[in-house]
């Protein structure tokens, strides 16, 4: 799809990345990029290692060996709160939100890096902290607008059906105003309208914000409609990287996704 | 009449010494969803610590606040060695290592100082207020008085500086999620160290409270069973739930005990706040205040 936004240079790089658990190859020497303003989707059968991919962009996973540039800083390894530093946000494949709090609450834990005064200072200077709250309750309040959950904002979100809990948890993401926006299956059970719903939130945040979106989704439909480029995983390699329309022409794609044995000749 | 007063506000403010107790126990659920099984070792550390060092002459504030570090450190060594490799494991192992550290606690304890049972003086008199005393004839101890204060003043401050906005959103973010909360840059090991901390804090002044009514030895260690009716009454994790919870059984405890003791026999004190709770659990099981679970199937 063109709509005129202009991609630009990379954002991060992820190079010969290797991730095994025990005797499971989850990832195997995998390299792509993704560029600025982009939004790229990762497929693949299940298992294909894709959340595992997530999992090492944000540093809950050490690679065994590769490298992950981002920003021109190279890094073996990520911690999680190193990748929330540098405005890498994302949301779960089987959503982890806080589940006693309300939907205000959870997207408020999003500030979290942006609140930055000292918790401390917090805790001693009450009215000040209060004063930092109400702005940042504002930036709060036009998320909650944006994603079309306002009357929901006190409801504790584990009350909430699938599908809403979803952009309760996008809207977390979100709050943190992040550069690189990573989404693990974001419309997995959902509805057809839910699904169009969601759709409509992905582009309206990569095309007015500008944030890179990297999302991993198993409706071939809605990586085709809303993706700039796709990178296909099977059985942790990487098998194709390229335009939604190239990849899925590639016989290497449709042998992945109709089954063909591996080592049929 | 007069009586039954008097009564009530004893037991009212050994209550609160119970809330003390329960309240460490509340700090750390709040924080990791996981039940402190070494709270009652972490009173009998930090009781121990303060009464040998009074007895090797230490001034009383120079000795508290060595206790104080003392306790803060142990709180920063638990997290990195105990917990930071635990991150993301399922609740029951938390708890097993809780379990783990109860006894390496008590060993190392009483392997430093010693299992001696000791005598602990504040300098505060468990004797009649007088003012009081002479103005209505109610005999309420100067001891409980100002233990009670000491106590409120704590879960207080506590209460408000793990209530409010960020520190209680991120409290609450830690305890339901390590990983989500990791994701959005919550400083998940900061949390807990301060916790802990704040939990070792408690248990100083639950052990220097406690160790004057019952001496410091290692049966201090079992205060903590006192607090587990009040967390049944109160929820696990609200800390306003513990202060009425304390004070529930606190006052339940002594009316029972001169009430009822009589007809049907002495020692109600012992297994009356069990009764209590467990009748409450049929009907409130998230406790008072607890935040009830709902899991939508
Ligand atoms: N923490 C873990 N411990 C052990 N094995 C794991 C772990 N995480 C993933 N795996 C294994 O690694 C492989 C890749 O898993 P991953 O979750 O990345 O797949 P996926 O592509 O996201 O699949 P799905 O589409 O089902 O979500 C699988 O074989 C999985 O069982
Ligand atoms: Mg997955």
């Amino acid at each position: 799809m063109t709509n005129g936004k202009s991609i630009g240079d990379t954002l991060l790089r992820v190079d010969d990345v290797s991730v095994s658990f025990g005797a499971v190859a989850a990832l195997t020497d995998v390299s792509f990029e993704i560029r600025e303003r982009e939004i790229l989707a990762i497929i693949g059968p299940n298992g294909a290692g894709k959340t595992t991919m997530l999992n090492v962009l944000n540093g809950v996973y050490q690679p065994d060996h590769g490298t992950m540039t981002f920003n021109d800083r190279t890094y073996t390894r990520m911690r999680p709160s190193e990748a929330a530093e540098h405005g890498i946000a994302r949301t779960f494949q089987n959503v982890a939100l806080f589940r006693g709090m309300t939907t205000l609450d959870n997207i408020f834990t999003g500030r979290t890096l942006k609140m930055k005064s000292n918790l401390f200072m917090q805790a001693i200077y009450w009215g000040p902290a209060q004063k930092v709250e109400r702005e940042h309750r504002q930036a709060v309040e036009r998320i909650i607008d944006f994603l079309e959950i306002e009357e929901i904002r006190k409801v504790p979100v584990g009350r909430l059906p699938y599908g809403l809990q979803k952009r309760v948890e996008l809207g977390r993401a979100l709050a943190a105003e992040p550069k690189l926006l990573l989404l693990d299956e974001p419309m997995a059970g959902m509805n057809l309208e839910e699904k169009e719903d969601m759709c409509r939130f992905i582009l309206d945040v990569n095309e007015e914000f500008g944030t890179t979106i990297a999302l991993i989704e198993h409706d071939m439909g809605v990586v085709m409609d809303i993706s700039d480029r796709v990178v296909v995983l099977d059985y942790g390699r990487k098998i194709a990287d390229g335009h939604p329309d190239v990849v899925r022409q590639d016989s290497a794609v449709i042998d992945a996704y109709l089954g063909v044995a591996h080592d049929a000749a | 009449m007069l009586f039954a007063l008097e009564v009530a506000i004893s037991g009212l403010l050994s209550g609160i010494m119970y809330s003390l107790v329960a309240l460490g126990f509340v700090l750390i659920f709040k924080a990791s969803g996981v039940f402190n099984f070494a709270q009652g070792a972490m009173v009998l550390c930090a009781a121990l610590t303060f009464v040998r060092l009074l007895e090797l002459g230490v001034p009383f504030w120079i000795a508290a606040g060595i206790t104080l570090i003392v306790m803060m450190v142990l709180a920063v060594v638990i997290e990195r060695i105990v917990l930071r490799p635990l991150v993301n494991q399922p609740l029951i192992i938390l708890f097993m290592a809780t379990i783990g550290l109860n006894f390496f606690l008590e060993g190392l304890a009483q392997g430093v100082w010693d299992a001696q049972v000791h005598g602990l003086q504040l300098g505060i008199d468990d004797l009649p207020w007088e003012p009081l005393a002479n103005s209505t004839g109610m005999l309420i101890s100067i001891f409980d008085l100002s233990a009670a204060l000491i106590c409120g003043v704590l879960v207080a401050s506590l209460g408000v500086f793990f209530h409010k906005g960020r520190i209680g959103r991120a409290l609450r973010a830690v305890a339901d999620d390590h990983q989500a909360a990791m994701a959005v840059g919550i400083p998940l090991q900061h949390i807990w160290a301060i916790v802990w901390a704040a939990a070792g804090i408690v248990a100083l002044v639950a052990g220097a409270l406690w160790g004057q009514r019952l001496g410091v030895q290692f049966s201090i260690s079992l205060v903590a069973l006192k607090a587990l009716p009040v967390l049944i009454l109160g929820g696990l994790n609200s800390i306003s739930g513990v202060i009425v919870g304390g004070l529930l059984i606190g006052a339940g405890e002594k009316l029972a005990e001169v009430y009822l003791g009589p007809i049907i026999g002495g020692g109600i004190e012992n297994w009356f706040a069990y009764l209590l709770a467990m009748v409450f659990l049929l009907f409130k099981p998230y406790g008072l205040f607890g935040e009830e679970i709902i899991e939508r199937v």
